[in-house]
């Protein structure tokens, strides 16, 4: 994090537009890295189309950055990034439902759902069930955050069976998640537990039953 | 782990025609259309069909004439190989091992990384015989985007099985000028060795300014399940994907070695767990 402030300092007044050139400047791929997350820590949502665009650029260091950046503008980004989805190739789809992932918020919910249910690819699916874990529920009045959670409920217990082991792990992070954040758990809660400890008991990869066994743990010591 | 990347991806964007096993090991067996008996040895392999039937037609496969690239590989004899390297049926192994004399650059690859799996040390006689000449044997072939032997697979695959006669024949490998032969030979040699100043190594690739390196450096820390690495893995710069996959595979090493389930989560494996949920 520290070299990314000392990039920016030589910034300071940079204006969003010569920022954006430097990225279209950027003559190596590591060059794109450093414009890159100059303009995402500029936290200027002018900024929002052109971090929209990296994503599909099949440079990961960028498309961290680019994601952090829309991640930290939070809610502004959310209408850009849903408008544009179904245009993304599926690296880009990816990074972009991994941004809504992280920004919570619940305008995503339709296609965090729909992505988690039935994206063919392996990783939109492992990014969606994460993000279904993490909605911030309070932007919802309580009968719609109910509603919404049995949705949620239904696919991520649906993606503790998918064929892939990362989007069984990432449904069992996003259970857990849900787990603590249900607005009647006293029907909800059992029902998660369960499916926790059938995945605990019966799936093929370790990795996917040590990570049932913490979300278990952590669930039963703040009973 | 290597090997299962690209058959994954490609499953990932074309699931291609639904088969049933029987079907599938009929189209092995036909021989009139080459693309369908290709496609058939790769399914088997890809949905662990296990079943006799199937083995014995993929052995068959391996000494496939029929289907010929148009540099003169076999496409076949490769498929079969890597699919019988999945199946986990050691009778194969002989049959491997002759692959390992093939003409075929890639049915030699293929042969070695299936041996790999497999995880019969009757391979490793053979297996060093493809290193003879050692380093300066070691050098790409003209027109070709590799050397004259798989010398990643073959070196790998001498760590997974124990070859510990091997490792004077492996030491060399350190400085092979492509950086990809000498991870394989670091993360052999810790194999061997048990010495993990070899991982070090590995852990400083992980800064290296090239992706493919990186990768490559990750991807095999993850084989051999070196936990002092995954925060260094977590932190490098790649697709998040293969650090999953590389952070797997040294949380499941630790988890054999500390018995779980039957024993409780350990503190090294909850952090881990910590590092991947923030790749999802």
């Amino acid at each position: 994090m520290v070299s990314v402030l000392d990039q920016t300092t030589a910034d300071v007044g940079a204006t969003v537009a010569e920022l954006v050139r430097a990225i279209e400047a950027a003559d190596s791929k590591g060059a794109m890295v450093v414009a890159v997350n100059n303009l995402a820590t500029a936290q200027n949502v002018a900024a929002i189309p052109t971090l929209i665009t990296v994503l599909g650029y099949n440079n990961p260091g960028a498309a961290v950055a680019a994601v952090n950046g829309l991640a930290a503008l939070g809610s502004a980004a959310v209408p850009a990034l849903l408008e544009q989805i179904d245009g993304y190739n599926y690296g880009a789809r990816a990074w972009a439902i991994r941004a809504l992932a992280l920004i919570g918020d619940p305008r995503a919910l339709p296609v965090l759902l729909e992505t988690a249910k039935g994206d063919f690819a392996l990783s939109v699916r492992r990014a969606a069930a994460r993000g279904l874990g993490t909605i911030h529920w309070a932007l919802l009045p309580h009968d719609q955050a109910a509603t919404a959670q049995s949705d949620v409920l239904d696919v991520l217990t649906n993606a503790t069976a998918d064929p892939e082991w990362v989007v069984r792990y990432a449904a069992v992070a996003g259970l857990q998640t849900l787990a603590a954040d249900l607005v009647e758990p006293a029907g909800q809660k059992p029902l998660i537990l369960a499916a926790l400890q059938r995945v605990f008991a019966q799936d093929e990869t370790p990795a996917v039953q040590a990570r049932a066994r913490l979300a278990l743990d952590t669930l039963e010591s703040t009973r | 782990m290597k090997q299962d990347s690209q058959p994954l991806i490609n499953a990932e964007i074309a699931e291609g025609e639904p088969l049933t096993v029987e079907q599938a090991i009929a189209n092995l067996r036909q021989t009139a259309d080459t693309g369908l008996r290709y496609y058939a040895a790769w399914w088997l392999g890809r949905f662990r069909v296990a079943e006799p039937a199937a083995i014995e037609s993929l052995v068959v496969a391996l000494g496939d004439e029929s289907d010929r690239a148009p540099d003169g590989g076999y496409p076949l004899r490769r498929n079969a190989a890597r699919a019988l390297g999945k199946l986990g049926d050691r009778t194969v192994v002989p049959a491997l091992i002759q692959c390992l004399q093939c003409d075929d650059y890639y049915v030699r690859e293929s042969a070695a990384q299936a041996l790999e799996s497999l995880g019969d040390r009757e391979a490793i006689p053979t297996l060093r015989t493809l290193l003879s000449g050692g380093v300066t044997a070691a050098v790409a072939v003209p027109g070709k985007p590799h050397l004259v032997q798989p010398y990643n697979a073959v070196i790998e695959a001498l760590g997974t099985l124990g070859a510990t006669d091997a490792v004077e024949d492996i030491t060399p490998f350190l400085e092979h000028e492509v950086a990809q032969v000498q991870n394989a030979a670091t993360r052999a040699l810790y194999q061997l060795t048990g010495d993990a100043t070899y991982c070090d190594r590995l852990v400083e690739r992980l800064q290296e300014p090239n992706l493919q390196l990186r990768r490559s450096a990750m991807m095999d820390l993850g084989a051999i399940g070196y936990l002092p690495a995954a925060g260094a893995i977590a932190a490098t710069l790649a697709e998040n994907s293969l650090k999953l996959i590389a952070l797997q595979g040294v949380l499941e090493s630790h988890l054999r070695q500390s018995d779980f389930p039957s024993q409780t989560l350990s503190t090294e494996a909850r952090q881990v767990l910590i590092l991947m949920d923030e790749l999802l």
